[in-house]
This record gives structure tokens, sequence and C-alpha cells, in this order.
């Protein structure tokens, strides 16, 4: 099963595919795709995010791939939905997508093997982790400045069942903006892969149902302008589409 | 008015007001007394910490904050999240890692979030804090700020937060409070939020500049230079002037005897 959150005629619904270009909301209703706004597809408890942890974008980046995984955590704010629009701040020179598949945790984990990682997974979906390289600082690094303001991480369309993505360290990734292809890989390229991250955070805290694994993306970066859509696309998870909106044409310049 | 997060006689976790006369919760009636409820963590949503906000942390990081990696001194403010698995209450035990014989105590200011921040203006910030809490941000001792430390900060129950939030018209002016830990009863530590780099108003403006806080939310003004710490057995207490004073213990990881 894959299912949606979308705000409604006043509500916000949980929504599953109902054929091309349509969803069934839970009431029942069949409604266009696009007469829906797209929330996130749950709403994130802790989430954790992995750096470099593509052998080819480690390499893009000029660091050796790392002996422990780059780990930074983001917070609930920074997340919106399936077409939506992420704000390009005023003034900066270099703004980058990165295709992530995100892991949903299904239930209480800790001291977890990687043997039976999977039984803790209740699903997967796609995430964008934008990061403006222009806030970069060697503190924390990357910190929350680049990886956790307000509109920069979409994640959707669909929580897709763990059931339904039987290999999911075999699936094929990539990225378009304004339609041309600019990223591409696959996550059996990870270096850290799913269960040894969930073996890997379980060992030193508590997982619970909700938070989420964003593990990290291949190479094949690009800046991204104003007006810019960016589709982020997972083999058999979904496909999120993003508008890039500058902060005047947000609203957001007082 | 202070309230307080507590779980007793089998009803579901609540705030309740903490009376003045003896610092416990108050039922309406009367005061519950120490063996009647639980604290709870004083607050329920997500927990952001400020690196280097005192004068003196990043006046002892010296000429290393020009040199690798760093290479400059932080330009913006610098954060790092406890997430929910941190969150512990007032009178909590904390567990060294296997293998470890010390941990950090963070003495910290919480500014607790009253409603959705979001680009304030620091000279409007009073109206988004709803009060001020005391938090104990713990660490496995690390010598590198380089990479986010999620292994040494964010281990089950490494922010105790309590004993409850304290309203900000009580607490008075945020950036002029003493700050004092005590180990055992020994001060170990004594410093004074008017030491912030930036001040609780300025921080929030900086903060909100780019990611929304959200009522019950909490930010940390920073932790003071020289943060003492604590081995098996000792308790630790955070005593911020007209706050509060949280209390914790360090006890030896499961399966090792302190």
């Amino acid at each position: 099963m894959r299912t949606a959150r979308v705000a409604f005629d006043g509500l916000i619904h949980g929504a599953q595919p109902a054929g091309e270009g349509a969803l069934r909301l839970d009431d029942g209703r069949v409604v266009s795709e696009d007469a829906v706004t797209w929330l996130p597809p749950l709403a994130p408890r802790t989430t954790f995010a992995l750096g470099l942890n593509y052998a080819d974008h480690a390499r893009e980046l000029a660091f050796k791939a790392p002996e422990e995984p780059l780990v930074f955590l983001k917070g609930p704010g920074a997340f919106i939905g399936h077409r939506a629009h992420t704000i390009r701040p005023e003034g900066v020179k270099y703004m980058h997508y990165e295709c992530e598949l995100a892991v949903v945790i299904g239930s209480t984990a800790r001291g977890v093997k990687a043997a039976q990682a999977y039984d803790y997974v209740r699903g997967y979906t796609v995430a964008n982790d934008y990061a403006i390289r222009d806030y970069l600082e060697n503190y924390y690094r990357p910190n929350l400045r680049v990886k956790n303001r307000d509109t920069c991480t979409p994640l959707g369309p669909w929580l897709v069942d763990r059931d339904e993505v039987p290999d999911p360290m075999n699936l094929a990734l990539r990225t378009t903006v304004n339609g041309k292809l600019t990223q591409q890989g696959n996550t059996r390229d990870m270096i850290f892969g799913i269960p040894w991250l969930i073996e890997y955070f379980s060992s030193f805290m508590t997982l619970e149902a909700g938070d989420v694994i964003l593990t990290g993306t291949p190479e094949g970066l690009a800046d991204t302008q104003p007006g810019d859509e960016i589709v982020t696309e997972i083999e058999g998870v979904g496909r999120l589409v993003n508008t890039i909106a500058s902060a005047t044409g947000y609203g957001s310049v007082r | 008015m202070r309230q307080a997060r507590i779980a007793a006689g089998g009803r579901p976790v609540r705030a309740m007001p903490v009376d003045e006369a003896t610092l416990l919760p108050w039922d309406g009636a009367r005061a519950l007394g120490e063996d009647e409820f639980m604290w709870q963590p004083a607050i329920t949503g997500t927990v952001y910490g400020t690196l280097l906000n005192f004068k003196g942390a990043l006046a002892a990081m010296g000429d290393s904050v020009n040199a690798a990696p760093y290479q400059a001194p932080p330009a913006g403010p610098i954060l790092y999240i406890k997430p929910a698995n941190t969150l512990a209450a007032h009178g909590s035990d904390v567990a060294l890692p296997p293998g470890q014989d010390t941990l950090e105590i963070g003495a910290a200011l919480g500014i607790v979030i009253g409603r959705r921040a979001t680009r304030i203006d620091a000279a409007r910030a009073a109206d988004y804090i709803a009060g001020y809490t005391v938090v104990s941000d713990v660490s496995v001792p690390h010598a590198s700020y380089y990479r986010p430390a999620v292994r040494h900060k964010c281990r089950d129950g490494y922010c105790p937060i309590g004993p409850w939030v304290t309203a900000r018209e009580q607490a008075g002016n945020p950036d002029a409070l003493t700050m004092v830990v005590r180990i055992n009863g020994e001060e170990r530590q004594r410093n004074h939020t008017g030491n912030l780099l930036r001040p609780v108003a300025q921080l929030l403006a900086d903060v909100t500049a780019f990611m929304s806080l959200e009522a019950g939310d909490v930010l940390l003004a920073g932790v003071p230079e020289g943060a003492p710490l604590a081995r098996a057995g000792d308790t630790v207490e955070i005593e911020i002037e007209g706050v509060g004073c949280l209390r914790h213990r360090v006890v030896a990881a499961i399966g090792e005897t302190a």
C-alpha cells in the first residue's frame, strides 16, 4: 500500500492512488491529484540525514569515503510536501538538490542487528534534501543553516509500505531540472546501507515509529534557480516534484 | 507562574502549576509530595542547542578557530538538535556509554517558545517566548566541533530538562541570570547569561531568519566554557537564577558497576 496526506476541501485527509492522476481520499471521494495540496506523507519525529554516503558523491566533493557515517539531524519544520515551493534566499551562489531514499521506522528499535533491521522499517518515501553551500561553515558541518531551512526538504508524494519495495538496496534514483536529467544513481552504491545504519543508530539511541533516515545522495549536483522545476524520482517509491521560488516571489522579503 | 509536566495517580501525563511555597506540583487542592508523582521532561517540542554562544567559550578556542579544520570563527548561529530520545525528567539517571568514564555537563538556559516564530524581529522576541527552563546538555566529551556530534550528544536520556517552565514575566531579564553547576553539592561552574555572544532576543531573531520554531520547542542559549565532567554516581545540579534548579545523576553503563 502507498499512502499520502493531502489537504482538500477544508480538511486533511489520508489518500491512496486511484488510477492515472487521481487520488482516493479516506472518505471515499476520488479527486484529481492537481486539486489537492500535498503534505509530507508523515510528520517525521527524529530525522537523521547522511552526508557523503555514496562513493561517487564523496568523490565528487573531493572527500575520501568516510569510515564512520557523517550524520546530521533535521527538525520537523524543514519538510514540505509534493508540488510545493522551496525558497532560494537572495544573493546565494549555490543551492543544490539531493535526491534521497527516505527510510521510515515503524516500531521501537534498540540494539537491533542488521539481519533483523528491516523488521523495524515501515516503508519508504522520496526526499529532496536541498543544501545552500554558501552557508557552509566548519562547525558541526553541515550545520542547520545549510540543511534545516524552512521549505528546504520536500518529502513524498507517498509513504510506500516496506513490502512493496522488496529490494530497497537496488533502486534507481534520478533527478531532472526542467526536464533535463542531471543526477543518476542507484541505492546499491550507498557506503553505509539501510540495515547497517539501523544497527548503528539503534546501538546508541532508541529509534521510534516515525523516525526517518535520509540515506544520502549520489553524484550529479547542480545549482537551482527560481522557477526551476526539480523532480527527484526513485524507482518504485515515487516521483517528487518541487519548484524553486525566489525569496521575493515567495513573499518573504519584508 | 511555573508549570511542570508530571505523571501521577495512574493518570496520563499532564501539566500542573508549581506551588511557589513548596516547589511541588499543585493538583488544585494541595501540593503533591515527592512520592506522589513522577517528574516528566518539562517540554514536548524539539530542543535546538547553540554552539559557542558564550564569549568565554569562543575565547577558549583561541587561535584554533582560524586554523584547520575551522578556518574562521563561526558566522551564523551554529545549532544542533537534541532529539526526542534524549529528553529526560528532573531527577533522572543518565547512563555512561560502555567504556566511558566521564560525561560533559553543558548547563544551558532553555528558551521555551510560546507560538510559531518565523523571521521575527529581535525587538518583538518576547512575544514568542513562553518562558524559560533549565537544561543539562549532556555529551560524551569530544574535542572537535568539525562534524555533527550525534553519537556524543544524542544518546537516550542525554537531555534532562526541567523541573518546570518558569513564565517569561516571572524570570525577568534572560540576559542577566546567574548559572551555577554543582556536582555532589560542590560548585564546579559559575557563569552569567550576560556573557552570551548573541543575547536571547538576537539569537531568536537570527535562528528564525531561516528556520521556524514551534510552540513547545526549546532553544538553548548556549553552554559556558569549562563544562564540568561528571562520573558514575555523581549528582549534578544546575541552578539558573529565577528559573529553577535541575537535578540528575550520572550512572554506570548498563552492565557495568561504578
